[in-house]
């Protein structure tokens, strides 16, 4: 099964193993990772599953969509690897991928 | 033998499983006022979720009222606009305030960023001890043993002086913040009490006092203001607002931190009472607060609905809405949906996923208060356990005439303090 590295802003890192098809947000609210809200439950609408993509991976993870986009666009911490997890379905591609987690969720 | 009488239904007193679904007018304020539009909403959800309703105060307009239906709408800014305004009055044409809530993309993008920095978290951390020293002191002046109005000495007064303090408004004249408040929403267009030319009159005083403190401080090192005034002064997006922008952007942020905060500080003590068993629970464990918080948020929806007007022909839980038809989300409606959420008429202060409610709306004019709100809420019910055994209510809350925020005028309540 795939895994995804999750480190939060104080360092602390958090290796995950997941079914393909899951999605970055619910490993990480599933396996009580701190730092993912997720307050809409995964409808890309609320943007409190920030995340910011290792650069190495930012390829495979592929782009942003038009909803997507404009929900990152609102949060004046983006950076330009920012992306929503609950956007990003886990795939065999991306095992071992590493996302880091912003101080705070807006 | 004589003429027909026609008799207005009054939906208030009427039953509402029996009442035609095509009488069923839910934007009818007086509902809100007496508490009964639960039933209506009930039986929508239950008979027809997407309803069209043809004629109201506001003319004919749609209801969404389930839970995945409403996000539907709310995420699809790009069919459902808001520059028609998101309340179902029709503004007037020679009195426009217009401002982000009621923009779509990409005006609405680039000024709510000019002030999204003010209740960004970091920002807000350097708030709390300000809210924490202004709500203990407010908690510590209250009278103990002896009944009052929970609105007026709390409620009200904390929301206040907390957005006194975002404006760095003049502290002594803060209740002016919570008069332009209430005049900007309770206007007879919208089925309130207030004449039109009373609430115009207001919203106008409000834009000149704005405006002395817009040219003190438009001069200023940008760097040393971090008020919302400031920061829309400074910022090359929102610098030239016209002056009805200007009201208008500041009627959105007077209000959306005013009255929505307010009536969850009071629907929250109204809910332990009516359901003491929680209250309970809460004493016993003063942690659960940060859970507590957004269950009080959705048990209150403190803005019943938000609208929109379509603007292509769209389908939406089946049935076809026209372009140009007005939309109400409801989201007191959707936050009650069985089937999204569990025993969802139960105030439970540690329910599983508590933020998974629509109070905030969802999409991108999801509100931009929504964690300030929390921390606001957290921070009193934290100095309100450390001080009290219980805030009892002792009778029953008078609200709000209106169909749009969902709130009280008065909870009368007595202060116990901790043996």
């Amino acid at each position: 099964m795939p895994t995804v590295k999750f480190i939060e802003h104080n360092g602390t890192e958090h290796v995950i193993e997941g079914e393909v098809g899951d999605s970055l947000m619910s490993l990480a609210t599933g396996n009580l990772v701190p730092g993912i809200d997720a307050d809409c439950g995964g409808e890309c609408s609320c943007a409190t599953c920030h995340c910011i993509v290792d650069d190495a991976w930012m390829e495979k993870a592929g782009k942003p969509s038009e909803t997507e986009e404009s929900m990152l666009d609102l949060n004046p911490d983006r950076e330009s690897n920012s992306r929503l997890s609950c956007q990003i379905p886990l795939t065999e591609e991306l095992d071992g991928i590493v996302v880091q987690l912003p101080e705070f969720q807006y | 033998m004589s003429e027909a009488v026609i008799e207005k239904l009054d939906l208030t007193t009427a039953d509402p499983w029996s009442v035609p679904l095509d009488k069923i007018n839910v934007s009818d304020p007086a509902l809100f006022e007496t508490d009964t539009h639960w039933g209506y909403f009930e039986r929508l959800r239950k008979e027809d979720p997407v309803h069209y309703c043809e004629e109201s105060l506001f003319g004919p307009y749609w209801s969404i009222t389930k839970f995945n239906d409403i996000m539907q709408v709310d995420k699809a800014h790009h069919i459902f606009s808001s520059e028609d305004g998101i309340t179902l009055p029709d503004r007037p044409l020679d009195f426009r305030t217009p401002n982000f809530i009621s923009m779509d993309p990409p005006k609405h993008d680039v000024q709510r960023k000019a002030v999204t920095n003010a209740v960004a978290p970091l920002n807000l951390a350097k708030l709390e001890p300000i809210i924490r020293e202004r709500a203990g002191k407010i908690l510590d002046n209250l009278p103990i043993g002896e009944e009052f109005n929970w609105v007026d000495l709390v409620s009200v007064e904390l929301t206040t002086q907390m957005l006194a303090t975002l404006f760095d408004f003049p502290f002594e004249e803060r209740r002016k913040l919570t008069y332009w408040s209430d005049m900007a929403t309770s206007g007879e267009l919208a089925g309130g009490p207030t004449p039109e030319p009373v609430r115009r009159a207001a919203l106008l005083e409000c834009l000149e006092v704005f405006t002395g403190l817009w040219n003190e401080r438009v001069n200023n090192d940008p760097s040393e203001d971090i008020d919302l005034i400031s920061m829309m002064a400074h910022n090359p997006d929102t610098q030239n607002m016209e002056p009805m922008e200007y009201l208008g952007n500041l009627i959105l942020l007077i209000v959306g931190g005013n009255d929505t905060t307010r009536n969850s500080l009071s629907g929250g003590v109204y809910f332990l009472n009516e359901f003491p068993d929680e209250y309970d629970k809460l004493r016993a464990n003063p942690g659960l607060i940060p859970k507590m918080v957004p269950e009080i948020i959705r048990f209150q929806t403190p803005l019943a609905y938000m609208r929109r007007t379509a603007m292509e022909d769209t389908v939406v839980g089946g049935k076809t809405i026209k372009e140009g038809d007005k939309v109400a989300m409801w989201y007191v409606s959707g936050n009650r949906d069985e089937e999204v959420i569990d025993r969802p008429n139960e105030f439970i202060i540690d329910r599983a996923n508590p933020r998974h409610h629509l109070s905030f709306g969802f999409g991108i004019h999801r509100c931009m208060g929504n964690r300030l709100a929390e921390m606001q809420l957290r921070i009193v019910w934290e100095e309100i356990l450390s001080r009290f055994e219980t805030v009892e209510v002792v009778g029953e809350p008078v609200r709000v005439l209106s169909s749009f925020v969902k709130g009280y005028s008065e909870l009368p309540v007595i202060v116990h303090a901790k043996q």
